[in-house]
């Protein structure tokens, strides 16, 4: 029986690393969150089963969403029954659709194209289908 | 009976019993029928993710969302903490020098309880998933399903807490004198941790359920924002309970493999010390984490940076069993019979399950990976890959002891290489999944995403291997239990040494007579 120094050296090792990812997703996490002040806000509305979408001039979309390129976009997301979750996952935009409450997700989409849009969190019949379609387009004015 | 066939009893003498080692059997017996219905509910959702779009074996949502529920339910509620508490029972009290459980009573009712949630659980067949989430749980979730899911689940919760006081006035009083409690080998240590964790976090839960069902009913609305009430509330309550849970559902499994691995390396443990600082270390730090579940409901920043921390912070003593396990084998003339090799490969899906958890309380990662495939991975390389492989190791083990006669090693072999091939195929691909946005609880996924399919193929077919390897599990029992050769019962796998503790445990029955 013995506590000796190899397994004190492992936990230390075990620390360092686990103070490494600590730190590193605290300065990442920071970063992620300092959402830019003219970004365009975008109220999304999740719904058993489908995501609704308005632009700040009232014009509302469902399920496909069109954006600009190079702009920066903070999603209201909202809940009009149980809890979704809106999610792009190309550009790694996630956050829960909770009623009662409103939620926030930022991004700045660089790059033309078509994205999936889904539900990431378990909301009844159709949670599977519950899919939409991300479009960014390019900017007509640049 | 497939137990007790040197002197058979009658199977109502053994119903009846409140002998710690009968209600053990009854445990036991208990959770591997669940481990092989939970079994073939897992191979239908499996098979039928295989083909996307074509609905094979399961044709609609509303039967997909049940079924992986009621999967769900059974492999935590109906086999992992019975097959937990069916050794446990067999064990401690023989570990403890004691001639029962303290209260054998309460220990029969205890178990009698479970039948009757199971029943609840599988008539019911609800479809809230195992977290059962409010609103959906209260607003939409259909009755009586929802409702008898929510008895069943109360059931079986006031079953474990009668449960854990029963281990934990066993330990603690009724050890022998002369034992100091440092001196309790690992695996009641375990128990009694996962015991007290239980008193401790099991009460949240079974308010959380009343708050439910009175929701539901529409008396109350602690969870209903139409109501006033708040979902996130009841994200918080379940998640107490639930994080430090998974905790209770693992660390059985590590004091089994502390039983194992010093015998069959024919060694001394390394540290016993190390052992009981990590087991009470993990029951306190693992209830400061179970925010981590709950990252993209909303939280701010800086609580999210508390339960990172806090979750981290559980880490070490999980490694520290590891360190323990490799110190003990290191050097030692190991000796692989199927006890063994399931604690070495269940330590080997450990470390790596470990190292992916960490990952995933790394709060930006978390938001690529909660909601998807990669949890799924996760938590089944914990409850298959660890959880599974202790348990099974330790029924190899104790087989002899339980039945008078010996399996068959080459068979075990063949078991333990399938299902550890299937586990590392079916999740680890299970995690590439999640990586690539497929998010989980889905009944279907659109074919136009190939690598998606391609990789559900391979994940299935690794489910495929692992069911293969539990029907060679389940034709052993039956069959060596009854022609197996009779086995040396002073030492089955001539490692040398005892094969068993020295006090006895006496059956009042006079059936088993112990060893
Ligand atoms: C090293 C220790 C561990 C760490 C760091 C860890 C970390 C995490 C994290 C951060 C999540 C949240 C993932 C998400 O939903 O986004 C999670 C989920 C989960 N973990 Fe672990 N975990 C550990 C050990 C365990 C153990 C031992 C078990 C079970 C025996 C377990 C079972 C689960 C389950 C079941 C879930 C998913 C729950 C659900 O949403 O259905 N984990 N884990
Ligand atoms: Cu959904
Ligand atoms: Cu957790």
């Amino acid at each position: 029986m013995g506590h000796d120094t190899a397994e004190w050296v492992f936990v230390a090792v075990v620390i360092a690393i686990l103070v490494y990812v600590g730190a590193d997703s605290w300065y990442t996490e920071k970063l992620v969150e300092d959402v830019p002040a003219d970004a365009t806000v975008i109220k999304v509305t999740g719904q058993q089963w489908y995501w609704s979408f308005e632009h700040p001039n009232g014009t509302k979309e469902i399920s496909t969403l069109h954006l600009k390129v190079n702009h920066a976009y903070k999603f209201e997301i909202y809940s009009r029954d149980v809890m979704h979750s809106f999610n792009i996952p190309d550009w790694v935009v996630f956050e829960d659709a909770v009623p009662g409450h409103v939620n926030h997700a930022w991004f700045a989409p660089n790059q033309v194209g078509t994205y999936p849009i889904q539900c990431r969190e378990y909301c009844g019949l159709l949670h599977y289908n519950m899919r939409g379609t991300l479009v960014v387009e390019p900017d007509s004015k640049t | 009976m497939v137990l007790e066939l040197q002197k058979p009893r009658p199977v109502w003498q053994i119903m009846f019993s409140t002998h710690h080692t009968d209600v053990g059997y009854l445990y036991l017996v208990f959770g591997i029928t669940f481990l092989f219905m939970g079994g073939v509910l897992a191979m239908i959702i499996r098979t039928h993710l295989f083909f996307p779009g074509q609905g094979v074996l399961i044709s609609d949502s509303a039967t997909f969302n049940r079924i992986f529920t009621v999967h769900g339910l059974t492999m935590l509620f109906l086999f992992a903490l019975p097959v937990a508490n069916g050794i446990g029972n067999i064990l401690v009290p023989i570990m403890v020098r004691y001639k029962d459980m303290a209260y054998p009573k309460l220990n029969a009712i205890a178990f009698w309880m479970n039948p009757v949630g199971a029943a609840l659980l599988w008539l019911g067949f609800s479809d809230t998933t195992w977290v059962s989430y409010a609103p959906y749980s209260v607003i939409r979730a259909p009755g009586p399903a929802a409702d008898m899911f929510i008895f069943g689940m109360k059931i079986l919760g006031i079953s474990s807490i009668l449960s854990s006081i029963n281990f934990v006035v066993t330990v603690i009083k009724c050890k022998h004198p002369d034992m100091p409690l440092r001196r309790v080998p690992l695996f009641a240590w375990s128990m009694l941790t996962v015991s007290l964790m239980t008193i401790v976090a099991m009460p949240t839960y079974a308010a959380a359920l009343i708050m439910m069902l009175t929701d539901r009913l529409g008396i109350s609305g602690f969870f209903n924002p139409w109501a006033g009430g708040d979902p996130i509330a009841y994200l918080h309550l379940f998640w107490f309970t639930f994080h430090p849970e998974v905790y209770i559902f693992l660390l059985p499994a590590i004091g089994m493999m502390y039983e194992i691995i010093p015998r069959f390396s024919r060694k001394p443990l390394y540290s016993q010390a190390s052992g009981v600082f990590a087991f009470v270390m993990l029951g306190i730090v693992g209830f400061a984490s179970w925010g981590h579940h709950m990252y993209s409901t909303g939280m701010d920043f800086t609580t999210k940076v508390v339960f990172m921390i806090g979750t981290l912070a559980a880490v070490p003593a999980s490694g520290m069993h590891v360190f323990n396990f490799l110190a003990t084998m290191w050097g030692g003339r190991i000796r692989f019979s199927a006890p063994m090799k399931f604690s070495v490969g269940g330590i080997a899906l450990f470390f790596s399950a470990g190292a992916g958890g960490v990952l995933n309380s790394a709060m930006p990662l978390d938001f690529i990976t909660h909601g998807t495939y990669w949890v799924v991975g996760h938590m089944h390389l914990f409850l298959i890959g660890t959880i599974g492989f202790g348990f099974v190791g330790m029924i190899y083990y104790m087989f002899p002891y339980i039945t008078g006669r010996m399996y068959s090693e080459k068979l075990a072999s063949a078991h333990f290489v399938l299902m550890f091939w299937g586990t590392v195929q079916t999740f680890f691909t299970q995690h590439i999944l999640g990586l690539m946005g497929m998010p989980r609880r889905v009944y279907d996924y659109p074919t136009s995403f190939t690598s998606w399919t391609i990789l559900n193929q391979i994940s299935t077919v690794g489910a495929w291997l692992i069911g293969a390897s539990f029907v060679i599990f389940l034709a052993s029992l039956i069959y060596f239990s009854a022609k197996g050769k009779p086995a040396n019962m002073d030492d089955p796998w001539g490692i040398g040494g005892k094969y068993y503790y020295p006090v006895a445990a006496k059956n009042p029955h006079g059936g088993h007579s112990g060893y």
